[in-house]
């Protein structure tokens, strides 16, 4: 098949390097991969192309950068996928991740993210006579996070971390979920206490948008930010609950359990009944606060129909009675 | 045509001027919508975080309720769907599960039977309504407006809960949409990014930035408004663009519009009906330019 890759390059060594782009035409086998292709570039066209790569088969984790817009594994991705109707690949480097030649990406800040959140077991507590026992589930659990293979690609479509490089970032907080899971790890109950208690701060786990990008963009199915959300959960069950974003959840299950819907969140309400609305107002978040009072006309709140039913659930279900 | 209408709290709440516009063209779309006035909130992810059973049990409950009704459920919010969609896809692969939320149900007197399939007005757009029934419609088309779109994160992630395979047509609506209104897409790498609100309360900076970054680069790209589904991009791009202009520097002044109220000014809505003085940001130079006053 005939295709065109179209190829964001960069030469640092260039007088006043700017990036830029290059269309390669050339033909492959129906069965070619994006890095086959890249290959055949670099060995056929033109050989100061610079890339990653060795495995060719989803594991060493080099080859990440955006194809089409979307970070992957150029080892992974299929070229009869990825063209469009003309017939051609858009290959850029992956983001976030300062550029060092055309596709090479500096990966300094992915690995001290991944330092920063102690990447080893701390169990902590008495040691056992044996070794340390973990259970089959636990580690089947873990099975899904252990398979990250470092590739950057989540980190490169991050929309926290394209803004704010101090932010932890998916790969590392997904990292540090498979230690927080662990049952080894923390305390004999296998409560990372302090581990949690550094990710809830600023920068970490409360700061993640839920945008799902680096779900997209994961070639291992690590699902970076449902480990995110596994965290936030931890850490209130925790007892972490000194955070806006605790507080924004708990609020949230709050109001929805009281009206069923959210409106009197954002609304100076009085209310027969439920005490502490100016309470709840007070450390609902500001900014929907702010806004709502902004925009919108005092109208008389209603509680949803059959509002009992929604509180009788989130109450249950909040607070299963013990079994 | 009819739907159990799903409007979402924001559309209740901080948006109200996109329940009035998209309840407008619904009319002139000939769309009937049933409320329920017993469904919850879908827990918009947030609730979520901390009790993800809790939430999918609020939803099958609102799923329960327009299987009674005999309808197929609309919503006019990104987060909702994307919500919706996720519990559905959780519920339908897994009846051991569904079975679970049902015992939660029943105390109520309701059961899901798994055949909700709730759609964004978007989507309802493209697959039921069809391009062409919104082509007759249009009086007053958008020649010589260059429209952005904004998806949002929730209409385009994640792809399996939101059955992207077999809808691929999903991936376009919003382009489909502005070019049937008559208008000029502006295609930008941002539409399908996050617009910054969940971490709004969080981490305004970077919640701020990213409000500057998007409407920053459609400005650069020449366009005239962005268009969102999504009620949620609307507050923070649309309301944090002060902020955002303040952060970045510049000036931006980029109108943020809700889905309906573009349709609404192709089909020849008054600029005050589809609430375009309510904004932030004004509309006023492009309901001028369309020729709405
Ligand atoms: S979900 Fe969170 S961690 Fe993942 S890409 Fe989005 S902001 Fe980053
Ligand atoms: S989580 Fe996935 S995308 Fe991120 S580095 Fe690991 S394998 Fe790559
Ligand atoms: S070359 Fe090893 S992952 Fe692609």
């Amino acid at each position: 098949m005939e295709v065109t890759v179209r190829i964001r390059r960069y030469d640092p060594e260039v007088e006043n390097p700017e990036s830029y782009w290059q269309d390669f035409p050339l033909t492959m086998d129906d069965s070619a991969t994006v890095l086959d292709a890249l290959i055949k570039i670099r060995e056929q066209q033109d050989g100061t192309l610079s890339l990653r790569c060795s495995c060719r088969s989803s594991i060493c984790g080099s080859c990440a950068m955006r194809i089409n817009g979307q970070a992957g594994l150029a080892c992974k991705t299929q070229v009869a996928s990825a063209i469009d109707d003309a017939s051609t690949i858009v290959i850029e480097p992956a983001g976030v991740m300062p550029v060092i030649k055309d596709l090479v990406v500096d990966f300094a800040l992915f690995w001290d993210k991944i330092r920063e959140v102690e990447p080893y077991l701390q169990p902590q507590g008495e040691e056992p006579e044996g070794e340390y026992i973990a259970s089959n589930e636990s580690m089947l659990h873990l099975s899904s996070v252990t398979s990250c293979i470092m590739c950057g690609a989540c980190v490169s479509d991050c929309t926290v971390m394209e803004v704010d490089p101090t932010f932890l970032g998916p790969a590392a907080l997904a990292k540090a979920y498979r230690f927080t899971a662990d049952p080894r790890d923390g305390d004999a109950k296998g409560i990372s206490q302090e581990r949690l208690e550094k990710l809830a701060a600023p920068t970490g786990m409360w700061d993640c948008t839920r945008c799902g990008e680096c779900v997209t963009a994961c070639p291992k199915g690590v699902a970076p930010m449902d480990r995110i959300m596994a965290l936030r959960d931890q850490a209130m069950e925790a007892g972490l609950n000194n955070s806006n974003g605790a507080r924004h959840a708990e609020a949230f299950v709050e109001i929805v359990g009281h009206s069923g819907w959210l409106n009197e969140a954002l609304l100076p309400v009085k209310t027969v009944g439920i005490t502490n609305i100016p309470g709840l107002m007070s450390f609902l978040p500001v900014g929907w606060r702010a806004l709502i009072h902004g925009k919108m006309p005092p109208l008389v709140h209603h509680n949803i129909e059959k509002v009992k039913n929604v509180r009788k659930l989130v109450k249950k279900l909040e607070d299963p009675p013990p079994e | 045509m009819k739907y159990a209408f799903f409007p979402g709290c924001v559309a209740r709440g901080g948006c109200p001027e996109l329940y009035q516009a998209a309840t407008l063209i619904c009319q002139r779309l000939g769309i009937e919508l049933q409320e329920m006035p017993g469904a919850s909130c879908t827990g918009a992810g947030v609730l979520q975080e901390k009790n993800e059973f809790l939430g999918d049990t609020l939803n099958a409950r609102t799923f329960a309720m327009a299987e009674n009704l005999g309808m197929q459920i609309m919503t006019i919010c990104s987060t909702c769907q994307g919500v919706m969609s996720q519990a559905n896809f959780r519920m339908r692969k897994d009846p051991e599960y569904l079975a679970r939320v049902n015992k939660e149900l029943a105390e109520e007197g309701l059961e899901y039977r798994g055949t909700a399939d709730p759609k964004h007005l978007l989507w309802v757009m493209i697959e039921d309504v069809g391009l062409e029934k919104l082509t007759e419609l249009i009086t007053r088309p958008l020649a010589g407006i260059r429209m952005a779109p904004f998806y949002g994160c929730y209409l385009v992630r994640p792809t399996d809960a939101l059955d992207m395979e077999d809808h691929p047509e999903r991936l376009t609506a919003l382009e489909q949409v502005i070019e049937t209104l008559g208008a000029t897409v502006v295609d930008f790498s941002g539409k399908t990014r996050c617009c910054g609100f969940p971490i709004l309360t969080i981490n305004e900076t970077n919640s701020v930035a990213m409000v500057a970054k998007h409407t920053s680069d459609v400005k650069d790209l020449g366009a005239d408004a962005m268009v969102t589904p999504c009620p949620l991009c609307h507050l923070n791009l649309d309301g944090y663009q002060p902020k955002a202009q303040a952060q970045a520097q510049r000036k931006i002044d980029m109108p943020i519009l809700h889905l309906p109220q573009a349709i609404g000014l192709a089909m020849g809505i008054s600029r005050k009906e589809l609430g375009l003085q309510k904004h932030i940001m004004s509309t006023k130079a492009l309901t001028m330019k369309v020729g709405a006053g």
